[in-house]
């Protein structure tokens, strides 16, 4: 059985030092010389005679653009024309397609771009490269007199040019180089501008394909009926009522539930509706939300818990301070509530089995369906779909869902099954973002400037357990004390101390995972110790952050500009508030102006400075920092995973778990610092600043410290 | 047995009279551009258009439709629908897409109403319409811009 091990230096390359592999296989699972039709160059480029260029992505496209991305870098060192290119995803081969910063196949932590930047300009070089020595042969001209542009080879001298389709066929003869010779980038005529996105028309007019979308022949729909409280398993059902609806074809418990298959989804869902189901609770979670967060907020008070990062003499600020100022910040589980819900098609061929679904981790999917199938993982063929959002949920470090789907083909027989959940499913189905507490101490001198700062904080591990544990060193999970740690401030002695907490409730990352929590508890905090001190938010910050991070300085200072910076309070019951949070590699400034509105905060504006490195397109750069900043907002304001006395989940969809809306959603005005900077990840670094901007705002509104998040509390 | 018209074409539905109007226009007739979020006419991804109204297909059951005209993303057209769809690729509105279909729908229904929609008209006619991916910047701006070229 292969195993799949995801690399330590891969992911510890995953921080500020990421290095870009260099690698770039050109066999993968090409197809032998074509006769006619589309040539694949290498393992990411395939032309076709009709001149369209087909990018194979390695990541999935769920919103955050890789296809665009992706397609823009071949495209750039391919000389190729815009309206040439395609893009779709690659299927699961973990050798051709892995993910540099992670060792393995999948998708997660905005590294896209990071991981790829140079493989997929390589592969397009080298793609420029064959086609190039096919026209030197064909045209029997040296290679150096051969120039490329706009999707056009041409031989000045003697008059000759093709297009890419014309000498694509020749160009499989050709040899691919080596070493691909990149651009200068001071060349670039793609990357850095806004292409049009390669996925808006289909997404205009329904065509556009999901996991929901796929139908096959003599394929049933199974919904599976999940324990309302998280662990528990089935003791006993009564399934007659549910087999009694005509359409539902049969019942069958899994390790998960009870899978009912039926002709179709409505009846999947009246059958599940109708199973009568004992619980045994005896590994379940059965103690309300509350109790579950003092516990963690226990932790946090006197868990000797783990340094994650340290400088200066902690011990000898906190003992001459002249002031110390203390405060706890607690923080709710989340659901990620893609607006697709978890899907998935799994054909059963016995000895065989094929996959469509919107896999965001391809090597787990098919290492866990093989070994549920008892086949080989090369047996296990995955095409992976678009998927209507994920933040986090489309992976999890143990394939839950691609286990289940697995289960019920394995319970189904050969055939093939659609699983679908509801939304109540997905709601109630944990994998959420871990509780966490904050216990935030600032040591302060005669004149009120911060001298110490320590971050204790309580939460669960998000690798522990996981495949991925490799990543956790010295008992430190750098996923669950990001942003607590490498703050751009210098406080002159410093501390982030972790307690890692259990519980039975899965958890899972969710959009900036460990940034989604510190963002919150430190800049609020600083907020507060400012405030108490009498000193501006800006400056304040500004007078911290020295010379230690400049490209953090330079976006404060421009969001000051931008916002025409004041203070705190502004005209007719509006305030305003301050956030600065690096992550992913991507420096963010925001300040919100917020008021009240029937006694909840509503976010008038927002702005952004950020300087987030090379972006390989600007616009889809903006739209994910709108997204990630609306997406946190929805959680700051309003998103909260409770459990009741009797520990069953309380939320179970959009009426009681509230989503932003689009009168919610504040003008958003973005400055996008022109840079020569490696890229950074884009698809998370816009969620973090959001909450403790607008908390400090709101903070200096009501005149009360803001500690808990959601805002707005049912 | 329900008979109708979908997208110009009579059909007849034998369906249990029951079955949400969107699980017989995907799982029956294929059309897949309308989608399913919440099945409760919380998020607007199943909005369809019945007898020239917006309507939410996941709680609407078949049997309340006998003779209605509907009208799904596959077919919406018109000058309206024409210039919400430029408007949408033109600034790349859609993130993931799962809801846009949605959107479109009730976007063209609202400029349909209200040629030249205020931001407050834009808030109570696409408040229903939730998008996780939070595009309603754009949705916004392209709902104006779509409003431009229709006055021309």
């Amino acid at each position: 059985m292969t195993k799949f091990s995801p690399t330590r230096r891969g992911f510890l390359a995953g921080g500020a030092a990421l290095i870009i592999g260099a690698h770039l296989p050109v066999g993968g699972k090409m197809a032998a010389k074509a006769a006619s039709g589309p040539v694949s160059l290498n393992a990411f480029v395939r032309i076709a005679e009709d001149n369209t260029v087909t990018v194979i992505v390695k990541h999935i496209e769920f919103g955050q653009g890789p296809f665009t991305g992706f397609a823009t870098l071949v495209a750039e060192e391919l000389d190729a024309e815009w309206s040439q290119m395609r893009a779709e995803h690659a299927p699961a081969d973990t050798a051709t397609y892995q993910n540099f910063a992670f060792g393995i196949q999948g998708t997660g932590a905005s590294t896209a771009v990071r991981n790829a930047f140079t493989q997929m300009r390589q592969a397009g070089a080298a793609a420029r490269s064959m086609l190039v020595q096919a026209a030197a042969r064909e045209w029997g001209v040296p290679e150096d007199e051969i120039t490329v542009a706009k999707g056009v080879v041409s031989h000045a001298a003697s008059g000759q040019s093709a297009q890419f389709g014309e000498l694509v066929a020749a160009a499989q003869d050709s040899t691919p180089p080596e070493e691909p010779k990149l651009k200068d980038p001071a060349d670039f005529v793609l990357i850095g501008k806004d292409v049009p996105r390669l996925d808006s028309a289909d997404k205009t007019t329904g065509a556009a394909q999901f996991t929901l979308d796929v139908f096959r022949q003599g394929m049933l729909t199974v919904a599976v009926a999940h324990s309302p409280w998280i662990g528990g398993k089935v003791k006993s059902v009564d399934a007659a009522a549910a087999l009694a609806i005509d359409g539902v074809e049969k019942v069958e418990t899994i390790p998960t539930g009870v899978a009912v298959y039926a002709r179709n989804t409505y009846c999947a869902f009246k059958g599940r509706d109708a199973l009568e189901i004992d619980w045994n609770l005896s590994e379940a979670e059965t103690r309300s939300a509350e109790e579950q967060m003092d516990e963690v907020a226990a932790a946090a008070a006197t868990g000797e818990g783990v340094v994650a990062e340290t400088y200066g003499d902690l011990d000898a600020a906190f003992a001459g301070a002249a002031e110390v100022i203390e405060a706890e910040y607690r923080l709710p589980f989340l659901a990620h509530a893609p607006l697709e819900v978890m899907d998935g098609v799994i054909e059963n061929r016995g000895d065989a089995a094929e996959i469509w679904m919107g896999s965001q981790m391809q090597t787990v999917d098919q290492q866990v369906t093989a070994n549920i199938l008892g086949i080989a993982p090369e047996q296990v063929a995955i095409n992976t779909l678009m998927a209507g959002g994920s933040f986090g949920r489309r992976a999890q470090y143990d394939s839950q869902f691609a286990q289940e789907l697995a289960q019920v083909a394995k319970a189904g027989g050969q055939g093939t099954f659609k699983l679908v959940w509801s939304r109540k499913d997905d709601i109630q189905g944990a994998y959420y973002r871990p509780q966490a507490v904050h216990r935030q101490r600032a040591a302060l001198d005669e004149t009120g400037r911060i001298i110490g700062w320590q971050d204790k904080f309580a939460t669960e591990s998000i690798m522990g357990g996981s495949a991925f544990e490799v990543v956790i060193q010295n008992g430190v999970d750098p996923f669950s004390v990001e942003g607590s740690i490498h703050k751009p401030y210098d406080f002159g002695a410093f501390e982030a101390r972790w307690v890692p907490t259990d519980s039975k409730v899965p958890h899972l990352w969710w959009r900036s995972v460990g940034h989604s929590h510190t963002a919150f508890a430190n800049e609020v905090f600083l907020d507060e110790v400012l405030q108490a001190k009498g000193k501006d938010p800006v400056a304040g910050r500004l007078e911290l952050l020295g010379d230690k991070s400049p490209r953090d300085r330079r976006v404060l200072e421009r969001v000051a500009e931008m916002a025409n910076w004041q203070g705190v309070n502004g005209s007719d019951g509006k305030a305003y508030g301050v956030a600065l949070h690096p992550s992913y590699d991507a420096h963010f400034a925001y300040i919100a102006e917020v008021s009240e509105v029937d006694g909840e905060p509503r976010v008038r504006k927002v702005w952004v400075a950020a300087d987030v490195g090379i972006a390989i397109n600007p616009d889809v750069v903006k739209a994910q920092i709108e997204g990630g900043l609306g997406y946190g907002l929805s959680a700051a304001l309003f998103n909260e995973i409770t459990f009741a006395e009797d520990g069953q989940v309380e939320q179970e969809n959009f009426d009681s778990y509230r989503l932003l809306r689009i009168h919610e959603m504040p003008e958003v005005e973005i400055d996008l610092a022109v840079s020569s900077e490696k890229p950074g990840g884009i698809g998370e670094a816009g969620t973090p600043p959001i909450a403790p901007a607008v908390s400090n705002a709101w903070r200096v509104l009501k005149g009360q410290p803001v500690r808990r998040l959601p805002l707005v509390r049912a | 047995m329900t008979d109708l018209t979908i997208n110009g074409k009579d059909v007849t539905l034998d369906v249990p009279g029951d079955t949400p109007l969107l699980w017989a226009l995907r799982d029956d007739l294929r059309l897949t551009g309308t989608k399913f979020g919440c099945g409760i006419a919380q998020c607007g991804a199943c909005t369809v258009m019945v007898d020239g109204m917006p309507m939410r297909s996941c709680v609407t059951p078949v049997e309340a439709l006998e003779g209605s005209e509907i009208v799904t993303i596959e077919a919406l057209e018109g000058p309206e629908a024409d210039a919400v769809r430029k408007a949408w690729v033109d600034i790349d509105v859609p993130q993931c897409g799962y809801c846009q279909s949605g959107q479109i729908i009730a976007a063209a229904a609202l400029l349909t109403e209200i040629p030249n929609p205020t931001d407050e008209d834009i808030d109570f006619a696409m408040a229903g319409n939730a998008c996780r991916c939070a595009t309603y910047v754009r949705i916004r701006k392209a709902i104006h811009n779509a409003a431009k070229m229709l006055e021309t």
